[in-house]
């Protein structure tokens, strides 16, 4: 199945499955998406071998880095008319709390969508939508390759 | 002193923060992560190309959140060979710039250096790469929270 095929599997399901049997680091990481209330959200189920400090304990800051890049990049998909694997030129991830060893969610929100480039800022919650675990924001390649 | 002592103790010294690694870390441990250079100056990390940590199959490139993961890791270790005692730290925020793209079936290593601590703060920088520093697949600049406070190191906050 191509990429196209993927992310139009995706769409008519509400599900991003289709998408993540492509990207082996997702799956290992636990993302899988969901429209909910019209909204698509990428959910980072809680795994063993996500945790970064085991003290604490919390989540490794790589994993809610992955997530947050993951649900921007599932988001210009799940928008786009033409499919183009966004690449990634920059992103800042701000970590405003230390994760629990639960399931994490995010939501990417494009802020604008230019010929060349998208710009998308996301975030990342657990128990509570309003006391979000990490923000970030990035910019993205939007162009099929020259 | 002799070159062959001196190898033997930079061996020893890195055996030792790798068991501290792999026992801490289980993220780490899960990426395949290895510490090969560990101190004052700067960190060095080796992230094996593994077939669990592709972004893309049609390419074979590792996912950027790998990337994500070593150059985070890398540089709270670089932060933790510049502090004088070891305390906890947690990122605070971390700025990735994709400079080109990875190549599929190599390993990414990642160096970091600490170049500020304050008694509140400390930055990093680092870069991926293959082979050659010089010539980096991605470079990051990070803050990070240092949970206690220190004494004056380097000047004020």
């Amino acid at each position: 199945m191509t990429l196209v095929a993927r992310v139009a599997a995706a769409k008519a399901t509400g599900n991003l499955g289709p998408l993540i049997d492509v990207i082996p680091y997702a799956k290992f990481l636990g993302l899988n998406g969901t429209v909910v209330d019209d909204e698509l959200i990428t959910t980072m189920a809680f795994l063993p071998t996500n945790i970064g400090n085991p003290a604490l304990p919390a989540l490794h800051g790589g994993t809610l880095g992955a997530l947050l890049e993951s649900a921007a990049i599932f988001q210009l998909l799940w928008a786009a008319e033409t499919v183009v694997l966004p690449k990634t030129i920059t992103i800042t991830v701000d970590y405003l709390r230390s994760a629990a060893p639960v399931d994490t969610y995010a939501r990417g929100v494009i802020v604008r969508h230019g010929r060349r480039v998208a710009n998308v800022s996301v975030e990342a919650w657990q128990d509570d939508r309003a006391r979000p675990v990490a923000t970030a924001h990035a910019h993205f390649l939007v162009m099929a390759d020259s | 002193m002799s070159t062959d002592d001196d190898d033997q103790a930079r061996r020893e010294r890195r055996a030792q923060w790798n068991r501290m690694f792999a026992a801490n870390v289980p993220h780490n441990v899960a990426l395949g992560i290895e510490i090969l250079e560990l101190g004052a100056e700067h960190a060095v990390f080796r992230l094996p190309y593994a077939a669990h940590l592709i972004g893309n199959v049609e390419t074979g490139v590792l996912h950027g959140g790998a990337i994500t993961a070593l150059l985070d890791a890398c540089s709270g270790a670089a932060v933790f060979g510049a502090l004088p005692k070891p305390q906890p730290i947690a990122t605070l925020d971390l700025r990735i710039d994709y400079l080109r793209p990875g190549a599929a079936g190599k390993d990414i290593l990642a160096r970091a250096t600490c170049y500020r601590v304050t008694r509140n703060v400390a930055f990093t920088r680092a870069v991926a790469y293959h082979d050659d520093p010089d010539d980096p697949i991605a470079s990051a600049a990070g803050t990070f929270m240092l949970a206690t406070k220190l004494g004056k190191v380097g000047g004020t906050p």
